[in-house]
C-alpha cells in the first residue's frame, strides 16, 4: 500500500491536488455533497463487481477526492476555516470505507465470503457463495440509503457550521 | 513467478531510500530517529521472512523505541510552494490525472489478465496475492509515466515519498502491530470467554435476544480485535450455530452473511482497524486521529440497527 506514495508525491509536487480543485471550480452545480455522493456510488458499485482496487486512501482520497470535495466548498464559501476543512477530509475518507465494506460482500470471490464458507464447511453446514452474496444485498442497500442521506445533508450542515464560525469572529 | 516476497523487496528498497533521504536532511532535528525508524522498517521488508520471529519482534520493539523516545520529527517542507504548484497545475492541466488514474486501472487490468495467462503452464504471478502484486506493478507503471512526463530529478519520487511517509509517521506500522495484537487475543482465548459469559448471563431462550447478542457481539468483538474475520468464527461457534441455527432453526446463510456485515459496522468504529481509520487520518493530515471514526459512528450504529432488523425478518423461514 505504501508503494503508491512515490508517484502520488511526485504528482502532488506537480500540482495534482490544485488541478483537482480547479477542475471542480469549472463544474457548475458541484458541491461537497454531490462529489462525495458520486464517489460513494462509484466505489460501492465497483466493489460489488469485485473491483475493490478502484479506490483507496493514498491513491484516490488524498490526491483527488478530498481536494475536489474541499474545492467545491471553497467555490461556494471562499476560504475555509481549518475545522470545516478537516471535517470535509474526514468525510472523504469515511466514504471510501463505508462504500467498500458494504459493496465488496456482494462479490462472490471476496475474502469474507470465502471465510464464511470455509468456516461453515468445517462445521458440516454447506452454503453457496452466491446465496451469501445475495444476502449481503439488503444491508448494502441500507448502507447506501443511510450514508447517502447523511452526505446529502452535509452541504447544509457545512453551511450552518460556516455561519456559526463567522458569527464567533 | 512473481510473489509477495518481490513486493516486499520493492517496499523495503523504498523504505531504505526514505531512511537515506532522512539521514541527509539537516533541517530535521530528529533525523537520527527518523533514519533508524524507516531503516529498521526497510530491514523487516527486505529480510524479515528469513529472520526468526523473535528477531523480527525485537526489530519492531526497536521501531517503537525510536518513535517514542523523543519521537519522530519532520524536515522543513522541501516541496514546491503553492504558487509553484498552481503554475505547474496550469501547465500540465488534466494530463496530471493520467498517471494517477493509471494506478487503479492497471491494477484492475492486472487482476483480470494474470488470472488468465500462464507461462510454461504455471501462472506468472502468485494468484493468491494477485491484487497486491498488480497494485505494485501498477505503481511502477504509473511512476514511469509520471517520470517520462514531468522529467523531475531522479531522486524526486523518493524525496516525495519521504515527505508523505513522515506525515504519516508511526501510524504507518500500526496496522501490522494491531493485527498481531488481535491474533494474540485470539490465541489467548478471549473469544471463548466472551461467548461463555454471554451464555451464562444473557437470557438466551428468546430468539430476538439471541439475534441481538450475536449481531452486537460481532460488532463489539470486531471493535476489540480490529477485524471482523477474527470475530466471526468465535461468535458463530459460540452463539450463532448452537443457538440461532440449531435451537431456533435459523438459516445459516442469512445468519452468516448479515453477521459478518454486523462485524463490519464494528470495523467502522474502532481505532484497532488502523489501516481503515487511523492511517487515513494521518494521510489527510487531520489533527484528531479519531476524526474518521467520529464521522463513521452514526452510519455504523444505524446500519447495525438495520442488520438486527434484517436478521429478525429473514433468518427464520416462515
Amino acid at each position: 500500500m505504501w508503494l503508491v506514495l512515490p508517484v502520488i508525491g511526485l504528482l502532488e509536487h506537480a500540482g495534482l491536488k490544485e488541478r483537482a480543485r480547479s477542475l471542480v471550480a469549472g463544474l457548475r452545480g458541484a458541491s461537497t455533497s454531490r462529489i462525495l455522493l458520486a464517489y460513494f456510488a462509484v466505489r460501492q458499485i465497483t466493489a460489488a463487481l469485485g473491483l475493490t482496487s478502484l479506490g483507496g486512501h493514498p491513491q484516490m482520497v488524498r490526491p483527488l477526492i478530498a481536494p475536489m470535495a474541499e474545492g467545491a466548498a471553497e467555490n461556494r464559501y471562499g476560504a475555509l476555516p481549518d475545522k470545516v476543512r478537516n471535517r470535509i477530509r474526514a468525510h472523504s475518507a469515511a466514504v471510501d470505507n463505508v462504500a467498500l465494506f458494504f459493496g465488496e460482500d456482494i462479490f462472490i470471490a471476496i475474502g469474507s465470503i470465502l471465510l464464511i464458507k470455509g468456516f461453515l464447511d468445517q462445521n458440516g453446514i454447506h452454503v453457496e457463495p452466491t446465496d451469501l452474496a445475495v444476502w449481503a444485498i439488503p444491508t448494502a442497500i441500507c448502507a447506501f440509503v443511510i450514508h447517502c442521506t447523511r452526505l446529502f445533508l452535509l452541504d447544509r450542515s457545512l453551511a450552518a457550521e460556516l455561519e456559526r464560525e463567522k458569527a464567533e469572529e | 513467478m512473481i510473489t509477495l516476497e518481490h513486493v516486499y523487496w520493492l517496499s523495503g528498497l523504498m523504505m531504505a531510500g526514505v531512511a537515506i533521504v532522512n539521514a541527509t536532511d539537516k533541517t530535521n532535528p530528529r533525523r537520527i530517529n527518523n533514519t533508524a525508524f524507516w531503516g529498521i522498517y526497510a530491514i523487516t521488508f527486505l529480510v524479515g521472512t528469513h529472520l526468526p520471529d523473535l528477531v523480527n519482534g525485537f526489530l519492531v520493539i526497536g521501531m517503537v523505541l525510536f518513535a517514542s523516545v523523543r519521537g519522530l520529527g519532520q524536515g522543513k517542507r522541501e516541496s514546491a510552494t503553492l504558487e509553484e504548484r498552481n503554475a505547474s497545475a496550469n501547465r500540465w492541466g488534466n494530463k496530471l490525472f493520467i498517471p494517477a488514474l493509471a494506478i487503479p486501472l492497471v491494477t484492475v487490468a492486472g487482476t483480470i489478465i494474470f488470472k488468465r495467462i500462464s507461462f510454461n503452464g504455471s501462472p506468472v504471478v502468485d494468484l493468491k496475492q494477485v491484487t497486491v502484486i498488480s497494485l505494485a506493478l501498477a505503481t511502477l507503471i504509473a511512476l514511469s509515466i509520471g517520470m517520462a512526463m514531468l522529467r523531475p530529478p531522479v531522486f524526486a519520487p523518493i524525496r516525495e515519498a519521504r515527505r508523505l511517509l513522515d506525515a504519516v509517521g508511526w501510524a504507518a506500522v500500526l496496522p501490522q502491530m494491531l493485527a498481531a495484537l488481535g491474533a494474540l487475543f485470539a490465541v489467548a482465548g478471549v473469544g471463548t470467554v466472551v461467548s461463555g459469559l454471554a451464555q451464562r448471563w444473557i437470557p438466551l431462550d428468546n430468539s430476538v435476544v439471541v439475534i441481538l447478542t450475536y449481531t452486537l457481539g460481532m460488532a463489539i468483538f470486531t471493535m476489540i480485535m480490529g477485524n471482523a474475520f477474527a470475530a466471526f468464527p468465535v461468535m458463530t461457534a459460540g452463539i450463532g450455530l448452537p443457538l440461532i441455527v440449531h435451537r431456533f432453526g435459523g438459516d445459516p446463510t442469512v445468519m452468516a452473511a448479515i453477521g459478518m456485515l454486523s462485524g463490519f459496522c464494528g470495523t467502522l468504529m474502532t481505532p484497532m482497524a488502523a489501516n481503515f481509520n487511523i492511517v487515513p487520518s494521518a494521510l489527510l493530515e487531520l489533527p484528531d486521529e479519531n476524526a474518521v471514526i467520529k464521522v463513521q459512528i452514526p452510519t455504523a450504529l444505524l446500519l447495525l440497527a438495520a442488520n438486527v432488523l434484517l436478521m429478525n425478518l429473514f433468518v427464520f423461514p416462515r
